[in-house]
């Protein structure tokens, strides 16, 4: 079993994609779709929050705008829908042209600025994508849109059917988890990690880092359009309320708890802040309180995330011999 | 008569009330090992970093290479060729020596909009950074984490990051503050060894190093230098004396 890694966290994090590969065929088998939307929608979300943690927990950039993109991604999907235009390559190229330039434009001026600065100007500009899709009566306004149909590719692409709108998620996760640690481990990657620690130094080492952190935002926030594009397919409906500031706020949760800065704790910490939220409200009304509670603690105490507890384990085991 | 790698003119800098630096001229012949010697609050910092881009000055012209650089940003003049040191340790402080050194290679050769190569396995700019450690005797120290070096490693690999730059010229803000004997004297040497391949600019603080190194030296007193000469004549140059050197240095 050379191919299967030897480390406590590589085994977890490898069990988890083993688990989720065939998990439409076992939640059809026990008969349990709820467990499959469940998973769908979590998986969506880790897509989202994998593009956050490239700017957040390798940049240093803590944007509370996020969710933003993903309703850009979203609306990508609704508006084109609205008017009979079901093409699900113009769908994505809406996504994802749409998202980059309001990425590059809002990035050009919040990256202009640092801590506290950068996160209350990238909130406000998803606010204004709040306001904005809030006004557009055409659409629904608060009350959002029904889409009616998914996004239509060919034949073997197709997303219609649970199971094929699964793997179309699970497979853009993959891609994407993949995508961000080729990028990391590449020059512009140590780039923007180097920038997040010494961004004086980084430049007098000459590098315009000012350019390299735009570009890794207009990326990340790319690939959070795609995770809104899926969700519009998903929910088969879009509303606002997909993107408040509130959502960010959740984003960035799920990036803590998983561990920021880490290629598989948004993944975890995506399952872990859905499975919890689930959970919790199933038992007790009060869920909120005590999930903000346990958020807080995390925070405070819980240095490094799911991640960073699991490779404490590996190095007490290698201390331990 | 030799050339010119860096020309001063005229430069000035204010921080409201403070006048940092007072219309200072200077002209850095290449290859030399030129000091900036003078008390704390000078200036000697405030001059490096307009000189390396960190901070604008209020009026003046910097040329470097026989043309102005006064309006290119830090990034723009280390890519030119003029690597800077600081006088407080400034590294990227969780990533190993060679991480460290790797990064000083890649920002001075070619853009980094490479998003799929691993730098891991680039040998070429590993090789060119241990060089640079090795300049530095800190070679075999490659792969530990840079914040966990004692203070002169940290200094050393400050020097280290700067040479891996393959700088036409160094501006060193104190390489030696806070180190002991031993590792001073190391540093003296690591300088020494770069004599006449790379144009050094040094700010430092111990004299006995600084006589032993430079082949020229300026004295900057309240942000205005008020000598430039040869080592042997500004150690008997009374106005200095006076100013700065006090008698245990006459
Ligand atoms: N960013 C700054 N803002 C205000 N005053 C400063 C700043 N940097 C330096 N100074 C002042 O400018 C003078 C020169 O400082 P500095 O260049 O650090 O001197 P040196 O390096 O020779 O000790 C000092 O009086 C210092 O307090
Ligand atoms: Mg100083």
């Amino acid at each position: 079993m050379g191919w299967f890694p030897q480390t406590i966290s590589g085994r977890v994090y490898a069990v988890i994609l083993l688990i989720l590969a065939p998990a439409p065929f076992v939640f059809e088998w026990i008969n349990q779709p709820f467990y499959l939307d469940l998973l769908s929608r979590a998986l969506i979300l880790a897509i989202a929050v994998v593009s956050l943690n490239l700017i957040l927990g390798f940049g240093g950039m803590v944007s509370l705008g996020h969710a933003a993109y993903i309703g850009i991604g979203a609306y990508s999907v609704g508006i084109p829908s609205y008017y009979d235009f079901y093409n699900g390559w113009l769908h994505l190229g809406l996504a994802l042209s749409v998202s980059a330039a309001f990425a590059f434009v809002t990035g050009a001026i919040s990256l202009r600025t640092k801590g506290v600065y950068f996160i209350m100007i990238t909130m406000a500009f998803s606010q204004m994508v709040y306001f904005t899709f809030l006004s557009l009566e055409e659409y629904g306004a608060d009350d959002g849109l029904v889409i009616y149909s998914r996004s239509e590719f060919p034949e073997w692409l197709t997303m219609d059917g649970s199971t094929s709108l699964y793997y179309w998620i699970f497979g853009l996760l993959l891609l994407s988890l993949f995508f961000v640690r080729r990028l990391v481990h590449a020059r512009f990657g140590r780039v923007i990690v180097g920038s997040k620690f010494n961004d004086q130094r980084m430049q007098a080492l000459g590098f315009d880092t000012y350019r390299y952190r735009l570009v890794c935002y207009v990326i990340s926030a790319m690939m959070c359009s795609l995770a809104g594009m899926l969700l519009g397919n998903f929910t088969g409906f879009i509303s606002p309320d997909m993107i408040g500031w509130a959502r960010s706020g959740e984003l960035i949760f799920m990036v803590i708890i998983g561990g920021a800065g880490t290629f598989f704790g948004p993944l975890v910490g995506t399952i872990a802040f859905v499975l919890l939220e689930e959970f919790l409200s199933l038992i007790t009304v009060y869920w909120h309180l005590i999930f903000g509670v346990m958020l807080v603690a995390l925070v405070l105490f819980g240095k490094g995330g799911i991640d960073g507890w699991l490779s404490l384990m590996d190095r007490k085991r290698a201390d331990n011999g | 008569m030799a050339e010119q790698l860096l020309n001063i003119h005229q430069l000035n800098k204010h921080f409201g009330g403070i006048v940092a630096t007072d219309n200072v001229n200077l002209s850095v012949e290449q290859g030399l090992i030129h000091a900036i010697i003078g008390p704390n609050g000078a200036g000697k910092t405030t001059l490096i970093a307009q000189l390396s881009g960190q901070i604008k000055p209020d009026s003046g012209e910097i040329e470097f290479g026989g043309h102005s650089i006064t309006g290119y940003n830090t990034a723009r003049r280390a890519r030119e060729g003029l690597a800077r040191s600081f006088q407080i340790t400034s590294v990227v402080m969780p990533m190993t020596l060679l991480q460290n050194v790797m990064l000083a290679v890649q920002g001075t050769s070619g853009h980094s909009f490479r998003f799929w190569s691993p730098v891991s396995e680039d040998r070429e700019m590993a090789t060119a950074a241990l060089e640079s450690l090795a300049a530095v005797g800190l070679d075999d120290r490659a792969d530990r984490i840079a914040a966990n070096l004692s203070h002169g490693e940290q200094r050393q690999l400050e020097v280290a990051m700067a040479l891996a730059m393959k700088p036409r010229m160094l501006l060193l803000d104190e390489p030696m503050a806070g180190m002991g004997k031993e590792e001073g004297a190391m540093m003296v040497d690591i300088l020494n060894s770069l004599k006449g391949d790379i144009t050094i600019l040094l700010v430092e603080h111990d004299m006995d190093a600084v006589f032993s190194l430079a082949d020229r030296l300026s004295v900057l007193v309240n942000g205005h230098i008020i000598a430039t000469d040869t080592v042997e004549n500004i150690r008997n140059n009374h106005e200095v004396q006076k100013a700065y050197l006090g008698d245990g240095h006459a």
